[in-house]
């Protein structure tokens, strides 16, 4: 009920943002119902029909697919891909960076020196030392983003943890003789989800964008199937024929990393002032 | 006289929380004459800070002005252009706050920062300005005036740092002074230092000053006439003598009452063994830097032993070394007899329950995400394996005990106001049925008629459950009030204890005697004659 | 003591994380699958030719030892043979280094005074109009990838006012006025990503700073608002903001990668692209060493630069 209020009050920006990020899931969750066309059925073998000369949505793709459907299960794979692997990154970045914190000594010691080590190199050049190692297959990419990202995910559930790590209820916990799960679970975790929720919001827009970048750059994921960045690659020079069709892929990672951001700011502004509150 | 440096009619402030705009002040009048010392007296939320940066045209982010008018020296201050309010900021007015150490810019020096007041605003020379720095710093009793000034904030003490900030706020002697809070975040011998240095001043320069605490034995050092302030609305004023002996309202009344509380310590007995006994103490930090040094130490079952000494003194970390939180490098903990083990990790579940922790600062103490059921009910059902209905059934009782309504049981603990929530710890230690319970500070974070309220609870708390308390504190009238035993404390060792009059009745130790003689009394002469005493013995 | 023995450390940092990339990107011609001789040669691989090829480049030594060999050799400017075309990796590197330092540092000097000088006057008009246009539009363009950007770039630019080349080709017999026409798309795009990120980190880090009690005092002293911003404000704000510089171009190092692409500029980040998907792994890792080692130095840069302008390790007790 108080969220539903909190929602209403949240402010257009807000409201845009959740609509489209609804709309983008619903896309990926009914893609194959949505197509009208196959992800690489050849609907005419002319590249880049117009809407008007091949009859679809959004015109026809380098190999003569269509746009609109391969921009469908593009949803459907691309967010799909971001989202397992933030939820995977989250998952070994909280639970590494609560145990660091809990801890502490050594363990704590070991962990974040391996962390600044990773993270003192851009996380695109380990994904193309990774990747050139490895091949470009999906396990592999999601492994290594994984990976690469939760370094991030652990320098802020570790610092959140430590701030909570040193409150006195957590004391309190110690002293009465818990255990180190019943803390991580029950004094630290549900003090530090507000904040690594907002975190979630811009993991995901990073992870996503890193994904479309990589597809751009082509070493992420690979033809035929349909993947937004991949997709704004393969018809890349047209634009230079005055043919706007790689702009409609580009355009849809926009919109959602767009659309995230919006619901996340205003989630950090609503929080933001709950803490004041108290 | 003539006319009143400082008038204020009906001076209205509204504060935005929870998404709405509420008052914070609600129709002040003040008349303050030259070389007047006004105290503005009040709790926390009684809008007095508030009030007095607003005698600066000032108002913090998140606050503005809605009614009223300000006339300093003639002058609507609420109608001024921003540019002419700079003129009157700093020259006319000044401003001392609490804490000097956040208040100082990091980046220059002390007496860089003092000239620029006057020479920014063009009413001195930098030449002249420095050299009256110099100067006040002598008159403040600064050591080394002559190069104190030299040095960056982060390289002078506390109280040194407090000092130079009253006499940054003099050097262009102002008219009016506003002091907010500026000996609270001291100890009490320091806070003697300040003090002393503020009243030189103001009765030197007979500048006219609004002092802020919410201390009332400090302000009637100072203080010509006293305003109580509460909820943003004015409770009484009078003179200082007035308010201390013929107060009108009951406000009033409780604030002057308040540390008049005396425990009942009567017919001490003593068991065969001592509950407590620690021998030969010693702990550190990180194996370098000695905080304790040959603790020695016994508690009575039933007793209060409070254990008193400024910020350093090592008395918090003595109640870690206890609890095993800090494992001692050295001595000897013992419980009823046996040893304990030194870290709490190697304690057992029992040896941890007999052993219970209040904290200063209830907001942290508690989580803020559980409720009171699960806060109160845990060490139940940890302990004693109690849940369910039962266990609800127990937590209400603990609830009755500590005076809170039983349904609060559903209660998330920031709904709770900051005495209530100290209650709830009190009933989270309770409900592991501890034979011990530490209070470190418990009272300090709390005003003062809510910590007195504590007090007596945990009073009766003791009586009904002979209760044992090892009661950590720098207020020595929270000492005179609950204390059945006193040890003093100063860098880490143990210079004094034993049963409490003997420890508060002459011949002290000297550092006893110091801080004895430090704490303020509700006696408008009670600095003066502290001062010429002491100096007298030097 | 206290200022030395933290930059000192810093430094150890930096060469600490270095060596270990290095390690890492020499070791990764281990872990390829299949044998690297085998590989190289291709469909001509004979078991002899093999032999001789390992030999040849080493492979039988301990790893360590290749290591050593491998650092020392690219230390005095030899970084091996390209698997793709036979030619040194350095011959190959050197123009398009020239090229993309060209490139960075042309966005660069476009971007940190825009950035800064917008970021700081976001913070200073706080909740104006200026500050939410800012705040809204930077926003929107951290969320855009660089690609993106560089599309749009060109399709108004090159294909429908037709002002700017859509492809930039650069060679080394241009003029100066020549190269920056022909770059001008990728630097604008550059400076587009670049300057919404330092803005908002600008504008937050003054906006923090701001809020300190000794802002209020010095408030409370009169001074002038302009007083107030360069003598009270800057000195403690010098560390954030200089953090806030280095760690964008760090970051410009990575995006200028994606921009090359776009604009098929023949910079370091187009030949590292197209060496990891022809998996020419000698050029890879140049490439990276390279980029890596600027990156590197500049976060330490960053640290040193910010412990050097912080007052109480200046001048300890």
């Amino acid at each position: 009920m108080r969220f539903w209020l909190s929602l209403k009050r949240a402010g257009l920006p807000a409201h845009i943002g959740i609509i489209v990020i609804v709309l983008f899931a619903f896309a990926a969750v009914f893609a194959p119902w949505l197509a009208p066309y196959g992800e690489s059925e050849v609907v005419d073998a002319v590249p880049w029909a117009t809407p008007e000369e091949s009859g679809t949505l959004l015109g026809l793709d380098q190999l003569g697919r269509d746009l609109y459907s391969r921009v469908l299960f593009g949803a459907r794979n691309t967010i799909a891909l971001a989202m397992g692997i933030t939820i995977l990154a989250f998952f070994m970045g909280m639970t590494a960076g609560f145990f660091a914190a809990v801890v502490g000594r050594w363990v704590d010691l070991l962990l974040s020196r391996l962390v600044d080590i990773i993270m003192a190199f851009p996380t695109l050049f380990f994904a193309l030392i990774a990747l050139s190692i490895f091949g470009t297959s999906i396990p592999v990419l999601v492994f290594v983003i994984a990976t690469l990202d939760s370094t991030r995910v652990y320098r802020i559930a570790r610092a959140l943890a430590m701030d909570t790590n040193v409150m006195e209820y957590v004391e309190v916990a110690r002293l009465r003789g818990e255990g180190l799960w019943w803390i991580m679970r029950r004094e630290i975790l549900p003090n530090t989800l507000t904040p690594l929720l907002a975190e979630f919001g811009l993991r995901f827009c990073f992870v996503f964008l890193f994904i479309s970048s990589l597809s751009f750059l082509g070493i992420g994921i690979q033809p035929p199937a349909a993947d937004w960045g991949a997709m704004v690659r393969e018809n890349g020079v047209a634009i230079t024929y005055g043919i706007f069709t790689p702009l409609v892929p580009a355009a849809a990672i926009a919109t959602l990393t767009i659309a995230v951001n919006l619901v996340v700011d205003w989630f950090l502004r609503k929080t933001a002032g709950l803490r004041e509150e108290y | 006289m003539g006319e009143p440096i400082l008038k204020i009619r009906n001076l209205q402030i509204e504060g935005f929380a929870d998404e709405q705009w509420k008052p914070i002040v609600n129709g002040i009048d003040i008349d303050l004459n030259r070389g007047e010392v006004l105290g503005l007296i009040g709790e926390s939320g009684a809008g007095k800070s508030t009030i007095g940066i607003a005698t600066m045209g000032y108002c913090r982010p998140g606050c503005r002005f809605v009614g009223g008018t300000i006339e300093f020296d003639g002058v609507r201050v609420d109608e001024l252009t921003s540019a002419q309010i700079r003129e009157v900021r700093g020259v006319g007015i000044s401003y001392v706050a609490q804490s000097a150490a956040a208040s100082f810019n990091p980046a220059h020096r002390l007496i860089d920062q003092y000239v620029e007041t006057p020479v920014q605003h063009g009413v001195l020379k930098f030449q002249q300005a420095a050299k009256n720095a110099r100067a006040m710093y002598a008159t403040l009793d600064l050591p080394d005036p002559d190069n104190i000034g030299k040095r960056f904030p982060h390289q002078v003490s506390g109280g040194q740092l407090q000092r130079a900030m009253v006499a940054m706020a003099m050097s262009c002697e102002p008219d009016l002074i506003i002091f907010d809070e500026p000996t609270t975040a001291l100890d009490v011998t320091t806070q003697i230092e300040v003090l002393a240095a503020i009243k030189d001043i103001v009765h030197r320069f007979n500048t006219a000053a609004i002092y802020i605490t919410h201390d009332l034995a400090v302000v009637v050092q100072l203080a010509d006439r006293i305003m109580v302030l509460r909820y943003g609305d004015l409770v009484e004023e009078s003179k200082t003598h007035e308010i201390l002996n013929n107060p009108k309202e009951d406000y009033t009344r409780d604030l002057l009452a308040v540390r008049t509380f005396r425990k009942n310590s009567e017919d001490l007995v003593s068991g065969p063994v001592p509950l407590i006994d620690i021998n030969n103490l010693h702990a550190s930090y990180g194996g370098e830097i000695k905080v304790l040094e040959d603790i020695n130490l016994s508690v009575e079952k039933g007793r209060t032993v409070a254990i008193v000494g400024e910020s350093g003194s090592g008395k918090s970390t003595l109640a870690r070394a206890m609890t095993g939180l800090l494992p001692p490098s050295q001595g000897t903990v013992k419980y009823s007899g046996i040893e304990l083990p030194k870290s709490y990790k190697e304690r057992t579940k029992d040896q941890l329950r007999q052993m219970q922790m209040i904290y200063q600062m209830p907001d942290v103490a508690l989580n803020p995400r559980q409720k009171l059921r699960e806060v109160i009910g845990r060490p139940l059902g940890f302990y004693f394996g109690i849940d369910g209905g039962e266990r609800d059934r127990r937590v209400k009782e603990l609830l009755e005990m500590i005076e809170l309504p039983t349904n609060y049981i559903d209660r998330f603990t920031p709904e709770l106001s900051g005495g209530q929530k100290q209650r709830v710890c009190i009933a989270r230690a309770l409900a592991a049925q501890p034979a011990v319970i530490i209070c470190d500070e418990v009272t300090s974070a709390l005003d003062q008629l809510v910590a007195e309220e504590i007090l007596k609870l945990l009073d009766r708390l003791q009586k009904e459950l002979e209760m044992t308390y090892l009661f950590i504190t720098h207020d020595l009238a929270t000492v005179k009030a609950i204390a059945d035993e006193i040890v003093v404390m100063l860098r880490g060792r143990i210079v004094e204890s034993g049963l409490k009059d003997e420890v508060l009745t002459p011949p002290h130790h000297e550092y006893t005697e110091l801080l004895l003689s430090s704490v303020p009394e509700m006696d408008p002469h009670w600095l003066d004659r502290l001062l010429e005493s002491r100096a007298t013995v030097n | 003591m206290g200022l030395t023995r933290l930059i000192a450390n810093r430094i150890a940092f930096g060469l600490i994380t270095l060596i270990v990339i290095t390690l890492l990107i020499s070791l990764a011609l281990e872990a390829l699958p299949g044998d690297f001789a085998e590989q190289r040669l291709g469909q001509s691989a004979t078991p002899e030719t093999i032999a001789a090829i390992r030999a040849q480049l080493g492979l039988n030594e301990p790893i360590l030892v290749r290591y050593w060999q491998w650092l020392s050799n690219f230390l005095q400017g030899d970084m091996g043979i390209s698997l793709s075309n036979s030619r040194p990796v350095s011959e190959l590197l050197a123009t398009r280094l020239g090229n993309t330092l060209f490139l960075a540092g042309a966005s660069a000097i476009v971007a940190v005074p825009l950035a800064l000088f917008l970021g700081i006057l976001a913070a200073l008009y706080r909740e104006s109009l200026l500050d939410k246009l800012i705040s809204t539009s930077t926003l929107a363009a951290i969320s855009l990838p660089e690609f993106f950007i560089g599309y749009i770039l060109v399709a108004l630019f090159a294909v429908n006012w037709q002002i700017f080349p859509a492809i930039s080709s650069i060679s080394d017999n241009m003029t100066l006025g020549e190269k920056i026409y022909a770059s001008l798309l990728p630097i604008a795009t550059l400076t587009f990503v670049i300057v919404a990120h330092m803005m908002r980190m600008t504008r937050a880090a003054i906006i923090n700073l701001m809020q300190s009690p000794f802002i209020e005092m010095a408030t409370l002293k009169g001074l002038k608002r302009g007083r107030i911003v360069v003598h009270h404000a800057l000195p403690n704000a010098l560390s954030p903001i200089i953090n806030v510089i280095v760690l964008n171009l760090a970051y410009l190092v990575v995006g200028v990668v994606v921009v090359e692409v776009v604009f098929i500029y023949p910079g370091l980040g187009l030949l590292m692209v197209d060496s990891v998907t022809s998996r020419d792994l000698p050029i890879v890792q140049a490439c990276i060493l390279i980029f890596g080692a600027t990156y590197i130095s500049l976060n330490m840069l960053a640290d040193i630069l910010s412990i050097i302008s912080n007052p109480r390790l200046r001048h300890p007790r």
